[in-house]
């Protein structure tokens, strides 16, 4: 049989095709991105990009519905978006197996948050399988359809960062052939009424009870018994760095299968255990079932709730050891925290930003979370996706009621305007507000890897596609004052957000220029022109001002004796540093000096 | 008995690919192999690590403080940084190479002098400045295969064949100065 080295998500995604899965969708998010970036590769799976997460789960729940099986995987925070359709799809069930895939991420490596999804599968009332390994993770999520289907209910498929991210042998299988539910209508089923989802739910509680009682004896659960001594109960990665620290000196209940719990498996487990650790990470969710089930075990005393677990944590906690290791002067190491890149299209706008007194930035999830740290300090606020523009619209409310004379701005990535901004502008046009709106268009999905958007003229699977126009859609929903500049043409930025800041009426600013980093398309390089040539400092014009290290770019250094030096290998030439220069001491490689 | 490898540096020096080609020796020495990555945020600019372990069977994909037997560290500061996974019985491989910080770069912060003398006291450290030598061969972009070929010296894997791995790995165009890269850093 064929072997693999796989990442967790290439893993899932190497499942949903041997499971004969038909229709993927999803939104990107770290640390899921990879899963349908993955499945598209397969011309047998239907795959989309959908504008966010709540979509794509909507978009599955119909492919489930008409009969096929389906997948949607979005990040932690993105269930939040699409919990909404979640606990009903709970309600009516499935036709088709129908997977959600939640990866979530435990000490915040690319996350607003850390919330534990695994509350979701009890909240909403659906089974959760998890995977500790690249392995299970195409094994377990086969299995999750054949238990969507038995049951006709939804299956909620939690990985985390490690798991996503860690590569492991895979033993490759074959694609099993889809079979296909011939669609008929039925409405007390699927339609959600009161009167149909009263008699829904009453089902739902019915159909948990089967699935504790199969779980019972399911295969995603393992016992290894080794001593008596100690058990520890455990799912997912906790169960990788469990083993690694204990070996066989313990006995492990290792739960794939987390809701609804096997409560005979683990009390026939448990009665076998001097000890019981419950190791999990983040949330006492299986401590918590232990306990009502009146068993004495350990777990949130000693395992911390928050941040990510691993093993030296299990190790320092429950065995008491702590490790040895290299002790060093501190004060060699000086942080290398993320920045905008070299040539980054939103740098001129954060600049110009930076400079301006009396506005409040509500910022948003992308790369232009960034626009936050040093130097530029651009920022107020940053909650969640789409936040940015109805964050700023209650900014304004309350300067107007207090009298301050605070502009509210609002500044937004497209693909992010594109998952749930439009509806937070629609809210200030109607409700005549008076924020204004910066919608960042680097023609991509940038933080996440690169990912096509409604915005870009391309699917996920590469096909051509209409480009939403961003300034036709705003003016649509009602804004007037709509322009469209470069933002690496630091006047144009100036004298837009001049009048966006005068303006009593919603204004929106469309900055558009690609992401320094996309591969440009022939398209694109006929309508983004780059003057060639990259930037240096003319020695004797420089005054060792460093007003251009205050854009922030990686591309430029400073030396007391030397003045701002230009790294050649990375200046893209965007020109920005030479704008702010105010000597005219940067100069474009191959002018006239 | 499970073995670590911690691979740090800064975005754009060719880390995860190292990772990878280290990965399918490791595979095709009969290995059970785990592989663990960073991505998102977290990549702008800043640190890069990926930590490789390998054993007959291995459990936890990520490396405990003091318990990395090997660190490759493709930057100065950066091997620094992560020092502390080094079991203090273990290897140092360091490419004295330095990429200014955002901190440093706009002046805030001075690039730490005496990083290499500090790090040779308190641990078994082996010096290759790759950048320099891959800018011999003619290109800095190989010094991520300098220093695979000096780790791959401390490895002495029996069956793998690193030639072939790196032919099918890398892009034909680049596959004669790889092979010459890997050369330059086993025989350093």
């Amino acid at each position: 049989m064929k072997t693999e080295l796989l990442s967790g998500n290439e893993a899932v995604a190497r499942g949903a095709y041997e499971a004969g899965v038909t229709v993927a969708s999803a939104y990107p998010g770290t640390p899921s991105t990879e899963i349908l970036e993955n499945i598209a590769q397969y011309k047998e799976i239907y795959s989309e990009w959908a504008p966010n997460e709540k979509v794509s789960l909507e978009m599955v729940a119909g492919t489930s519905i008409a009969g096929a099986r389906s997948i949607c995987a979005m990040k932690h925070v993105g269930l939040n978006v699409a919990a909404d359709p979640m606990f009903t799809f709970a309600y009516i069930g499935t036709e088709g197996g129908c997977v959600i895939v939640t990866a979530d991420d435990p000490g915040l490596h690319s996350s607003q948050n850390e919330q534990d999804n695994r509350y979701y599968a009890r909240h909403a009332k659906i089974p959760m399988i998890e995977p500790s390994d690249s392995q299970e993770a195409k094994d377990f999520l086969i299995k999750a359809y054949e238990i969507s289907e038995k049951f006709k209910i939804p299956v909620l498929f939690r990985m985390t960062t490690r798991v996503c991210h860690s590569k492991g042998m895979v033993t490759l299988g074959e694609r099993k052939e889809p079979s296909f539910k011939k669609y008929k209508r039925n409405i007390s089923a699927f339609v959600s009424t009161p009167a149909n989802n009263r008699i829904h739910h009453s089902q739902l509680e019915k159909k948990l009870k089967e699935i504790e009682e199969y779980n019972n004896s399911c295969s995603l659960n393992k016992i290894e018994l080794n001593s008596g001594e100690i058990g520890i109960i455990t799912s997912g990665i906790s169960y990788q760095y469990s083993k690694e620290v204990f070996g066989n000196d313990a006995s492990y209940l290792k739960i794939g299968f987390t809701f609804p719990l096997p409560r005979d498996t683990i009390l026939n487990f448990s009665k076998k255990m001097k000890k019981i650790y419950v190791v999990e990470e983040n949330e006492p969710i299986i401590e918590n079932y232990c306990r009502m089930l009146g068993l004495d075990v350990t777990g949130k005393e000693k395992i911390p709730v928050e941040g990510e677990l691993n093993p030296d944590i299990v190790e320092e906690k429950l065995l008491n050891i702590k490790n040895e290791f290299i002790k060093i002067n501190e004060e060699k190491i000086v942080s290398r925290p993320p920045t905008l890149c070299s040539g980054c299209p939103h740098r001129g706008i954060f600049y110009e930003l930076s400079k301006r007194k009396n506005v409040a930035i509500s910022g948003d999830i992308g790369c232009y979370t960034l626009g936050s740290t040093e130097p530029l300090n651009a920022m107020d606020t940053i909650i969640c996706m789409g936040a940015s523009i109805s964050a700023a619209h209650g900014f304004s409310k309350a300067f107007e009621k207090s009298n301050q004379k605070i502009k509210a701005i609002g500044v937004i990535g497209d693909s992010t305007f594109f998952h749930s901004g439009i509806t937070s502008l629609l809210d200030i046009t109607y409700n005549r507000g008076n924020a204004a709106v910066i919608i960042l268009d680097n023609r991509i999905t940038a933080m996440t890897g690169h990912q096509e958007n409604p915005g870009t003229g391309y699917t996920l699977k590469g096909t051509e596609t209409p480009e939403v126009n961003i300034e036709n859609l705003v003016k649509a929903l009602g804004v007037k004052n709509v322009e469209t500049i470069n933002p690496n043409n630091l006047k144009q930025v100036n004298e837009a957000l001049d009048r966006a800041i005068e303006s009593d009426e919603p204004y929106v600013i469309i900055t558009k220029w690609p992401c320094a980093l996309k591969k440009l398309k022939e398209e694109e390089k006929e309508n983004f022109k780059k003057i060639p040539g990259i930037f240096k400092v003319n020695r004797e014009k420089c005054r060792k001002c460093k007003m251009c290290l205050k854009a922030g770019c990686p591309s430029i250094s400073f030396d007391e004796n030397i003045g701002s030096i230009i790294d050649e290998d990375t200046c893209v030439g965007c020109s920005v540093c030479a704008q702010i220069c105010p000597f005219d001491a940067i100069e474009r490689e191959g002018d006239q000096l | 008995m499970t073995r670590s490898i911690l691979l740090v540096g800064v975005g754009g020096q060719g880390i995860i690919l190292t990772s990878k080609i280290l990965a399918k020796a490791l595979i095709n020495e009969g290995f059970d192999v785990k592989m663990s990555e960073v991505h998102g945020m977290a990549q702008r600019g800043g640190s890069v690590t990926t930590q490789v372990r390998y054993g007959e069977k291995v459990f936890s994909p990520i490396i405990g403080k003091g318990k990395a037997d090997i660190l490759v560290a493709f930057e100065e500061m950066e091997a620094m940084r992560y020092i502390e996974f080094l079991n203090p019985e273990g290897v140092l491989i360091v490419n004295p190479h330095r990429i200014h910080s955002a901190p440093i770069s706009r002046g805030a912060s001075k690039y730490p002098d005496g990083i290499i003398d500090e790090l040779k006291n308190k641990v078994n450290t082996v010096v290759i400045n790759a950048s320099e030598e891959a800018k011999k061969i003619g290109n800095i972009r190989v010094q991520n295969i300098i220093l695979l070929g000096k780790l791959a010296k401390f490895l002495n894997l029996k069956k793998a064949n690193w030639d072939d791995i790196l032919k099918n790995n890398i892009k034909e165009k680049y596959i004669d100065i790889n092979l010459k890269a890997f050369e330059t850093g086993l025989n350093f």
